[in-house]
């Protein structure tokens, strides 16, 4: 039996997102690629178990999250400074995550605890519910809730936030403003 | 006499100003892996896989 298209199509329109979040995952898009390829041949294979007309990015990230989980706990002893070793990582690999203003971001976000990192990405970047988040990564979702506050609250921490103009666009503006005499 | 000191307050709570900032900073750094849609290897390997018999895969 071939795939119903539309499952398919469904599956190739979650794809840029699932990369995007396995890229805040692994911090690494080598990696992230692999365990995109990884998840989807997992999906495809027990496409049976996907009910039609739910939620297939749920589905597919819940899959994502959770074969990263079992490969993080494989490689625990590799990783166990892991959030110190993604901060290295996304420090080596500027260039592979992104445009340089966000930098300083990038860097902020790497300092959070894993699981905060996670749930302030799938409800404030790739759009999920704080229900369909506490689906995916199997909690409740007032953990799912507390972590994203928590997540919120450190960041603006480090990244020093006592006054709107300190961040964001403004200090970019300002950055582009100093250079202009240039261009 | 002394003017009352005036207490900051932002330690308390985010301001919904700040986190609508964290908020922009984090959808942009994720929708530019987004706009790069779905790498060729990946698209041709759902397509496969999705060609494939049951018994194949």
């Amino acid at each position: 039996m071939k795939l119903d298209p539309a499952i398919r199509d469904q599956v190739l329109a979650t794809v840029p997102s699932l990369r995007a979040f396995a890229i805040s995952l692994c911090g690494h898009v080598d990696r992230a690629d692999d365990l995109v390829q990884e998840t989807l041949l997992r999906a495809l294979a027990h496409i049976d178990s996907f009910q039609p007309g739910t939620n297939m990015p749920a589905w597919l990230f819940t899959i994502l999250r959770n074969l990263f989980r079992s490969e993080y706990r494989k490689r625990r002893r590799e990783v166990e400074d892991a959030d110190g070793r993604y901060a290295e990582t996304l420090k080596s690999h500027p260039e592979q995550t992104g445009r340089v203003e966000f930098s300083e971001f990038r860097e902020a976000l790497a300092k959070l605890p894993s699981d905060q990192r996670e749930a302030l990405i799938l409800v404030g970047a790739s759009g999920f519910s704080y229900e369909e988040a506490a689906g995916i990564c199997g909690c409740a979702v007032g953990t799912i809730k507390s972590r994203v506050n928590r997540a919120r609250t450190r960041l603006a921490d480090l990244l020093a936030i006592d006054n709107v103009d300190d961040f964001g666009p403004d200090r970019a503006t300002r950055a582009v403003l100093a250079g202009s005499g240039r261009n | 006499m002394d003017a009352p000191a005036i207490q900051p307050k932002r330690e308390v709570r985010l301001g919904r100003e700040v986190q609508a900032r964290i908020g922009q900073q984090l959808r942009s750094l994720y929708d530019d892996v987004v706009k790069e849609g779905v790498p060729e290897h990946i698209s041709a390997l759902v397509r496969r896989l999705s060609e494939q018999d049951d018994g194949a895969a």
